[in-house]
């Protein structure tokens, strides 16, 4: 290690140390609903830290040394699972991910039992992603721990809007006042519930584009403009966020076929040009190239920020581990 | 059985238009014999000792039109004798019960099963119901004729709707040619598909599927369109929308049909789900503040008949689960009443008006002499302190399964004592 990568991290723990006074106003992080602006803003803040430390060669530091994190993830997941186990990692806790697929779940255990069985062993924090709404909400009834949500139902992905806002944050170097679109599937999609609270919350103008067919109900009453025509919604915008088509999710006819959905709401060289010229494409992942965007602006480094997005999703993680576990 | 005088009471008893100050006597045999303001100290013999009422109310038994029992099958959630004891607690002396049960009420023999046990276990008048459709599978029409000589009271698939609108209008055919009286549950499955709560905001931000009220419209305007054509008794078991009561109230001119609504659906909103709690997960669900102040305006205008309590028992092992998880449906036989009367505290609906929905609407329509106070029927009725404070708490209820959709709310008004045929069978 060079004496300047010395000083980077000294630098970085004590940072991470005086922001240790701050308290956040939850005990758990179910959603983006339930924490306030300067939440918010400390769990930011606080990941810009663990951004540098992230990117330097010693990337472990001891601030959960003891603790256990157990990641219960009854969906699959290849981001949100690796990110939080590496987050858990480098920051020194004990990490056990559970497979559900292969546990008593399948023998009819309910959530709650599974929930109290885990607890019996003092985990320190519970990672979950479950395929029902609220399901983050029934565990933390129930354990002694703290629950960090990893996506429920269609309700809330926290963690995914908070890296989101990083990345905006990073690139813009605000939030308030920025036109952000979110398109797609946003009926089934938790990150877009999560999105909205967050970027309204901290000032953005959200505009929502999806076919009538996957807009939720009342959804204009969280303070977006919604729209069907993907030109008309993407008009000045700064920031284009796509979502994924969560064909899992369709139990029947939404769309006539994907192709179609392609030429009104894949994301085209075409459609962008609406935006401003500097706009960024976020999209969580996983993609469908092809259907909600174009593969060439999926990998177009001057305009797309998708990985950044999965290099501060650890970083954010990293912040949230810490600072729910204090 | 020696006879008893009552005086001093508060009669409300809308079937023969009595609302007075006055007594009730009650025969040997169980019987009533006389009734109103004629029953005071003057007229009583002085050897006889009456309870002096001292301004309580008596009403009739309450007859409640659609409780579940878990009586074949169930047995766990709920058995004859604890639901009877539950209902006598909220003043409730006769109830028809849905056929879903395992197995499914739907042919003659179980029928006999269903009587015996009411008849034994039970301590109040139990009017079972049978399936429209064979394992209410929707596809084959059960033995309405057959099932009726059994003593079945009327048909319904509970908590399942007919879809198939010519299979409709064959059970209406059948229903007419003998009589019957048929319950419809009106939601159309596709709109309602995989839906657990009201759509909109709520179920939007809940991110829960949801069951958007022109389900249960669609439905409403099939049967009664249907219903024009092959004039049956028809009865729409719940309603939940304020667009359905616009329906109702036009339709009600032209044909003849009646309608029934929970006491969930009067008295609570789909903001009560709150945080995902689990005993307000009902059917039909909870719907917006405008669509409960609609049907509160619906049933005292008297365009809704009839009040019931959806009383639907569900273990603690139905109800620990995700909201996607959980079971539909709250206990509510005990508290019908005491939160009916909460819309006449808050001088939303009449006493009267609220007591002829319990009693002698659903009388009227099931066709039984219940419900009524009417000299020579059964004494069933109930006395009831009408301003008495209380709280509903979990572990007070008697009922087997303790999934009440209003735990902890403060109510005015309670049954102290309830009589069947003459017997007090429940007593604070």
């Amino acid at each position: 290690m060079s004496f300047r990568d010395f000083i980077a991290i000294e630098l970085v723990l004590m940072a991470i140390k005086i922001n240790k006074a701050i308290k956040i106003s939850q005990k758990h992080l179910l959603g983006i609903q339930d924490l306030s602006v300067s939440d918010i803003n400390y769990i930011l803040d606080e990941s810009e830290a663990f951004i540098k430390l992230n990117q330097s060669k010693n990337k472990k530091i001891d601030v959960l040394r003891g603790k256990t994190q157990i990641n219960l993830f009854f969906e699959p997941s290849t981001r949100t699972q690796s990110s939080f186990e590496l987050a858990g990692k480098r920051l020194g806790a004990d990490v056990m991910s559970m497979n559900m697929g292969n546990s008593a779940i399948k023998k009819g255990e309910t959530l709650i039992d599974t929930a109290m069985t885990l607890n019996a062993m003092h985990p320190d924090i519970i990672v979950i992603r479950h395929q029902d709404s609220g399901a983050c909400n029934l565990l933390s009834q129930k354990v002694n721990c703290v629950v960090l949500n990893a996506g429920d139902g269609r309700r809330e992905h926290p963690t995914q809007a908070l890296l989101d806002a990083l990345t905006i944050r990073n690139r813009k170097k605000k939030i308030q006042g920025l036109k952000i679109a979110i398109c797609g599937d946003i009926l089934h999609s938790r990150v877009a519930r999560s999105n909205i609270y967050l970027l309204t919350m901290l000032g953005a103008e959200v505009n929502i584009v999806a076919p009538s067919n996957l807009m939720p109900k009342e959804i204009e009453k969280f303070g977006v403009n919604t729209f069907t025509d993907m030109k008309k919604g993407l008009k000045d915008c700064d920031i284009v966020m796509m979502l994924r088509l969560q064909n899992e999710r369709m139990t029947s006819s939404y769309l006539s076929s994907n192709r179609e959905y392609y030429e009104y709401y894949g994301l085209t060289p075409d459609k962008l040009n609406h935006a401003k010229s500097d706009a960024l494409i976020m999209h969580p992942g996983p993609m469908n190239r092809g259907i909600e965007i174009d593969t060439r602006l999926a990998d177009d480094i001057n305009k797309s920020v998708i990985k950044e997005q999965v290099e501060l999703g650890v970083a954010v993680r990293m912040a949230c581990l810490k600072i729910f576990c204090e | 059985m020696k006879k008893q005088y009552l005086i001093n009471a508060n009669i409300i008893d809308p079937h023969n238009s009595i609302n007075e100050n006055g007594g009730l006597i009650i025969g040997e045999d169980g019987k009533i014999e006389a009734v109103g303001k004629k029953v005071n100290i003057n007229n009583l013999p002085t050897r006889e000792k009456p309870t002096d009422l001292k301004g309580k109310y008596i009403f009739p038994g309450i007859v409640d039109m659609r409780v579940f029992v878990g009586e074949p099958g169930f047995e766990y959630k709920e058995n004859f004798r604890t639901l009877s004891n539950a209902a006598l607690s909220g003043g409730v002396t006769s109830v028809v019960t849905m056929p879903n049960t395992d197995p499914i009420i739907d042919n003659v023999s179980i029928v006999d099963f269903l009587k015996r046990r009411g008849r034994d276990k039970s301590k109040i008048n139990i009017f079972p119901c049978a399936s429209l459709t064979q394992n209410t599978d929707g596809t084959n029409m059960t033995e309405f004729g057959l099932l009726a000589k059994k003593g079945i009271i009327a048909f319904t698939d509970g908590v399942k709707t007919i879809q198939n609108t010519r299979l409709m209008s064959r059970i209406m055919n059948s229903a007419k040619d003998l009589g019957c009286l048929i319950m419809q549950h009106a939601e159309d499955y596709d709109l309602a598909k995989n839906g657990m709560i009201n759509s909109g905001i709520i179920a939007t931000k809940l991110g829960l599927s949801s069951i958007p009220d022109i389900a249960e419209r669609i439905i409403i305007e099939r049967d009664l369109t249907l219903l024009e054509q092959t004039k049956c008794r028809y009865h729409i078991s719940q309603l939940s929308a304020g667009k359905s009561v616009d329906i109702i109230k036009e339709r009600k001119q032209n044909v003849k049909f009646t309608c029934g609504v929970s006491i969930n659906n009067l008295s609570l909103n789909e903001n009560d789900i709150g945080d995902f709690r689990t005993f307000l997960k009902l059917s039909p669900p909870l719907r917006r503040e405008e669509d409960r102040e609609a049907l509160v305006q619906g049933l005292k205008d008297k365009t809704i008949d009839v009040i019931v309590s959806d009383h639907k028992p569900e273990d603690e092992e139905s109800k620990r689960l995700t909201f996607a998880q959980a079971a539909t449906g709250a206990s509510g036989i005990e508290t019908l009443l005491s939160l009916s009367l909460e819309l006449f505290h808050n001088g939303s609906v009449k006493l009267e008006t609220i007591i002829q929905a319990l009693t002698s609407n659903p009388a009227k329509i099931l066709n039984i002499n219940k419900g009524n106070l009417s000299i020579g029927n059964d004494a069933d009725f109930c006395i009831v302190d009408i301003n008495k404070p209380w709280i509903v708490k979990k572990e007070n209820l008697i009922s087997k399964s303790k999934n009440t959709s209003i735990e902890d709310k403060k109510l005015q008004g309670k049954v102290t004592n309830t009589f069947v045929k003459g017997i007090e069978l429940f007593k604070i």
